[in-house]
């Protein structure tokens, strides 16, 4: 038997080529092309008055400078609005390079391109702009206060007004025993990639035709768009991501202005052109996330179950609406989490602010949901006195209850119903894993020392695999080299490995022998991107799909050619042989001989496919009518909806009495994806996603000032984690095998930094004895919040700190560590 | 990127000699080009990352002369009296250094960008430090930043790093 691939913690194949320098990114490919830099707004709303750039034409090495006025076309047409929906009724995207008036520091103004980056840069440097300058509108609040506006056109800064209800929450809540309200904040935070953006275009003016290499989670995505953009027909357009030092979100959105300006300077000049993104740019003009204001009104019983839900919140999406407002919508869908509330409400505004745009971060909305859910049910077992655990026990959607649907539509327009999921077994793991029952002597013997701590947890549900859809194609050489090929893009998830396992498992191959390329539009024109932890649940599918076609026909051939019937036949490590007789056999490679009639023998394996090699069959022809030359095979996946994976964390932090510095002692995670094609993936996919978490909530937050400028965009002041900073994460898993696809599985890209905010919200709560509502939070921002609370401005919690909880009835909790200790790794 | 010239006079340039991975390696290039640009495009060894420009993030770490620098921050001139070391020298494929080969066994890498400045810098630690404790490993890896893996593998691969150092000296001696 080929060894069992599928669900093994396989190494990478990637691996080797990355540690030893042979990765090739953006920036390592085309070293003589032309380097592009851009004049970029150094205000956030300004009308431009003026650009003079003759100063600069004596710089030696410029090839040229573009303002708007300069751009023909579509080129100079605003960007394309990607999702529009029936509720985003003002709806604005930005130009490639401002055309008028700019919106936030850091939207492109000019572009210049030189010999190389330094040279570009100088020019940038002699280019002056004169801008009359606009009221900016910058935050949240000032944006919903509507009196200074972004666009003139545009109302109330309002971009979008959305409602969703199910059920009569007025009534729910009016008719409620307990009712509680909540005031929530949550700060605006970015993907941060360590590799930023980056266009590579090159025109071939022989036959007219356009390479593109970007930093992308979509390669057809960029194709299809600058094919529309410089008014190219899609088949002179082809666009290749190759190696991407990370995405998590901001490489989704397209075209981004360079993705225009590049290909079509390229074009223009007849010479390959390059732009990198450095740190600045990508933290001015790429994309940022998470801010939201939040107010949630929860009507619950005496057992604490929630009889109606009212949600309103004002969501920041910067200064533009290419991506449209998935985010706000993911947020207002996926903040139900585990839980059934009777009744639900959401209302949100999606609101335009002179800072830069806002597009998904891994996540994409939920942890700002989940925050909100997860506040308000620390919030009911405090007023109640209950166990918190206990309280999110008992609004659990049951295992009985799936598939279950919320009556509410998802961010991909479909019904949001959860296909399968063991809330109760989850939870169970997660108490016995941080040890729930053992904290409170846990706390109590840490007090003795004179020691702060406290235990938090945050449950959430994830919407995976969204559609439309996903292609394999596959392709077995006569070599026996197994060709896979899958349109979505890579950056660090491993694809090279884990479609490899699925394909090295139904085919019954070496994983040696099998070789994956995604996100070359060359290789698969069709396919969506890679985002909504989406690559493993779609291209995993159809790239099954497609191995059981080549299976079939490779099974097929051989059969004839053995003289036996299909069935007999296995393949194992590419040889197809007769069960239990395998001295009756042939390979995989000798198939793909037989495959293809060829009249010209160019090496051994061809010639003994060309036409005077054996006995041919005269009445048929070489290839039948209902035949394809090659074993190759292709398939696509599309789901009617998507999978809804779920996880539990729980924390133990430990908050200093003096500095108010909060330290995180253990973090424990139960994750359930579904089925797992490599655990050693799944599980460092969480392990980063809790480290973005951690970021999220305790360390970085855009620092924006009164007049739109970024005060803090550099590493050296947006504090991202470092190895210091992110503690050791202890981690269990559940396998729910999705009931929506062959091979069962869930995405699990996102999981990780979904309830991080929540959870550590949750446990300085429970260590400082009043509630925190505001994320991320900083020693400071603690130390004055005790202030407050000591003066009596800030309620303490009513109910006594974590207490051990009640029974569970629904699953046994197993015995757990007394104290938390942190593991060596 | 650096601060412009002050004047357009065509740049003038100077030919560099960089000792790189053991190799006396020649080009041209003007007195401002930063070793990291020199590295991956004068030298096209392009296993040198730039995450940051300002010397943070640890990606584009280099030896020089055995010691970890950011090659972000030095002058491709500067570097002409000392031996550099890229993460193309610590091992090929076939040949794979100890710390490369720990990376591949922990999943110690995810998008691999930063991965050549931690693999320079963990060389190096090791080389002072043969056998660290997990908290010790954790701290000799933070100054770098990686945005994919959450370090805890990181962590695990130093020490089996240190493990694989120990057992290839056992080997060869
Ligand atoms: S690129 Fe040199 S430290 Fe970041
Ligand atoms: S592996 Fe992607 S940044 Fe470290």
């Amino acid at each position: 038997m080929t060894s069992q691939m599928f669900g093994a913690p396989v190494k990478r194949r990637e691996d080797p080529r990355l540690v030893t320098g042979g990765g090739r990114y953006l920036d390592d490919l085309g070293h003589s092309a032309l380097a592009a830099a851009f004049v970029r707004s150094p205000h956030a709303h300004a009308r431009i008055v003026d650009i003079e750039v003759s100063d600069a034409l004596d710089v030696d090495g410029l090839v040229g400078i573009w303002t708007h006025e300069d751009l023909p076309g579509r080129v100079g047409e605003p960007l394309p609005l990607l999702i529009p929906h029936p509720t985003l009724t003002h709806g604005r995207t930005q130009f490639a390079l401002a055309r008028d008036e700019v919106n936030y520091v850091g939207e492109a103004v000019v572009m210049v391109v030189a010999r190389d980056r330094y040279v570009a840069e100088d020019v940038c440097q002699r280019i002056r702009v004169d801008y009359e300058l606009l009221t900016p509108v910058v935050g949240i609040a000032n944006a919903r206060d509507g009196s200074a506006l972004v666009h003139d056109d545009v109302p109330g800064n309002v971009a979008c007004r959305m409602l969703q209800e199910v059920g009569d929450v007025d009534a729910a809540i009016a008719a409620a025993p307990h009712t509680l309200e909540l005031d929530l904040d949550i700060e605006r935070s970015a993907c941060m990639p360590m590799e930023g953006k980056g266009v590579l275009a090159r025109w071939d003016s022989d036959k007219g035709e356009l390479r593109i290499f970007s930093s992308t989670q979509t390669s057809t995505g960029v194709r299809a768009a600058v094919a529309a953009k410089l008014d190219l027909p899609l088949a002179k357009v082809e666009c290749i991501a190759p190696d991407v030092g990370g995405g998590f979100g901001v490489k989704i959105n397209h075209p981004w202005p360079e993705e225009v300006l590049i290909p079509w300077a390229a074009r223009l000049l007849d010479q390959e052109v390059k732009w990198t993104e450095d740190r600045r740019e990508h933290f001015i003009s790429s994309a940022h996330e998470r801010g939201q204001l939040q107010q949630i009104r929860v009507g619950f019983d005496d057992d604490g179950r929630v009889l109606g839900l009212d949600v309103k919140f004002w969501h920041d999406n910067g200064a533009y609406t290419p991506y449209g407002i998935i985010v706000p919508i993911i947020t207002s869908t996926q903040l139900l989490g585990p839980y059934k509330p009777g009744a639900y409400r959401c209302e949100f505004w999606s609101l335009y602010t002179n800072t830069v745009l806002v597009t998904p971060y891994r996540g994409a909305g939920r942890p700002q949901g989940c925050f909100a859910m997860e506040r308000t049910m620390d919030a009911i077992a405090d007023r109640l006195g209950l166990d918190r655990a206990e309280v999110r026990s008992r609004n659990f959607i049951l295992p009985s209850e799936m598939p279950y649907d919320h009556g509410l539509l998802f961010q991909d327009g479909r019904p949001l119903k959860y296909d399968s999921g063991d809330f109760p077994a989850s939870l169970a793991k997660l108490k016995a894993l941080v040890g729930w029952d053992d904290f409170a002597a846990y706390r109590e013997q840490a007090e003795a020392e004179g020691r702060r701590v406290g235990l938090g947890i945050g449950c959430y549900v994830e919407g995976t695999g969204v559609g439309p859809y996903e292609g394999g194609h596959i392709q077995i050489e006569t070599s026996g080299r197994v060709n896979v090929s899958t349109g979505l893009t890579s950056q660090g998830q491993g694809h090279e490995t884990s479609f490899a396992q699925i394909v090295a498992q139904e085919l019954g191959v070496s994983i040696e022998d099998v070789f994956v390329t995604t996100g070359d539009t060359r290789r698969m024109p069709y396919a969506v991107g890679t985002f909504a932890s989406r690559a493993a649940v779609m291209s995993g599918n159809a790239i099954a799909l497609a191995a059981r076609n080549v299976r079939a026909k490779a099974l097929r051939i051989a059969a004839d050619a053995l003289e036996v019937s299909a069935e007999d036949l296995e393949i194992v490590d590419g040889d197809i042989r007769v069960k239990g007789a395998p001295g009756t056999h042939m390979t995989l490679g000798t198939v793909s001989v037989m495959s293809n009639p060829l009249r010209y023998a160019f090496d051994e394996a061809a010639k003994a496919a060309t036409q005077f090699a054996g006995t041919a069959d005269y009445s048929k022809p070489p290839v039948a009518d209902d035949d394809e030359p090659g074993l190759e095979g292709k398939d696509f996946y599309s789901p009617t909806q998507a999978t809804f994976a779920n996880g539990m964390h729980a924390a133990i932090v430990e908050t200093d009495p003096v500095t108010a510095e909060v330290k995180i002692l253990r973090y424990c995670v139960i994750h359930d994806c579904g089925t797992m094609i490599n655990p050693m993936i799944v599980e460092g996919q969480v392990h980063g996603g809790v480290a973005q978490g951690v970021g999220g909530a305790l360390y970085e937050r855009m620092v924006y000032d009164d007049s739109g400028q970024l005060l803090n965009a550099s590493f050296m002041d947006f504090l991202m984690p470092y190895a210091s900073e992110v503690p050791h994460i202890e981690t269990d898993h559940l396998e729910t095998p999705s009931p929506l696809n062959p091979l069962g599985i869930k995405g699990a890209g996102e999981a990780g930094c979904i309830p991080v905010t929540a959870v550590i919200a949750s446990a300085i709560s429970d260590a400082e004895g009043f509630a925190i509502t505001s994320m991320p939070i900083s020693p400071v921002e603690l130390w004055e919040l005790r202030q407050r609370h000591a003066r009596g401005e800030i309620p303490s919690l009513r109910g006594t700190r974590h207490t051990p909880s009640a029974p569970v009835t629904s699953a046994p909790v197993t015995s757990a560590p007394s104290t938390p200790s942190r593991e060596a790794p | 990127m650096t601060e412009p010239i002050a004047d357009s006079a065509t740049e003038e340039l100077l030919d560099l000699t960089v000792v790189v991975n053991g190799v006396p390696r020649h080009a041209k290039a003007p007195a401002r080009r930063l070793l990291s640009d020199f590295l991956r495009h004068d030298l096209r060894l392009t296993g040198t990352h730039v995450g940051c420009e300002h010397g943070v993030c640890g990606a584009c770490t280099v030896l020089v002369d055995g010691q970890p620098m950011r090659s972000c921050l030095m002058f491709a001139v500067t570097a002409q009296a000392h031996e550099v070391t890229t993460v193309e020298g610590l091992g090929a494929i076939d040949s794979m250094g100890p710390v490369q080969q720990a990376f591949i066994e922990c999943h110690g890498l995810q998008c691999g960008f930063c991965t050549p400045g931690f693999l320079t810098t963990i060389t190096a630690y090791l080389e002072d430090h043969p056998h660290p404790t997990a908290d010790e490993a954790r701290e000799a890896i933070s100054g770098n930043l990686c945005r994919c893996t959450g370090y805890q593998n990181i962590v695990k691969s130093v020490l089996r790093a240190a493990e694989l150092r120990a057992e290839r000296a056992g080997t060869t001696t």
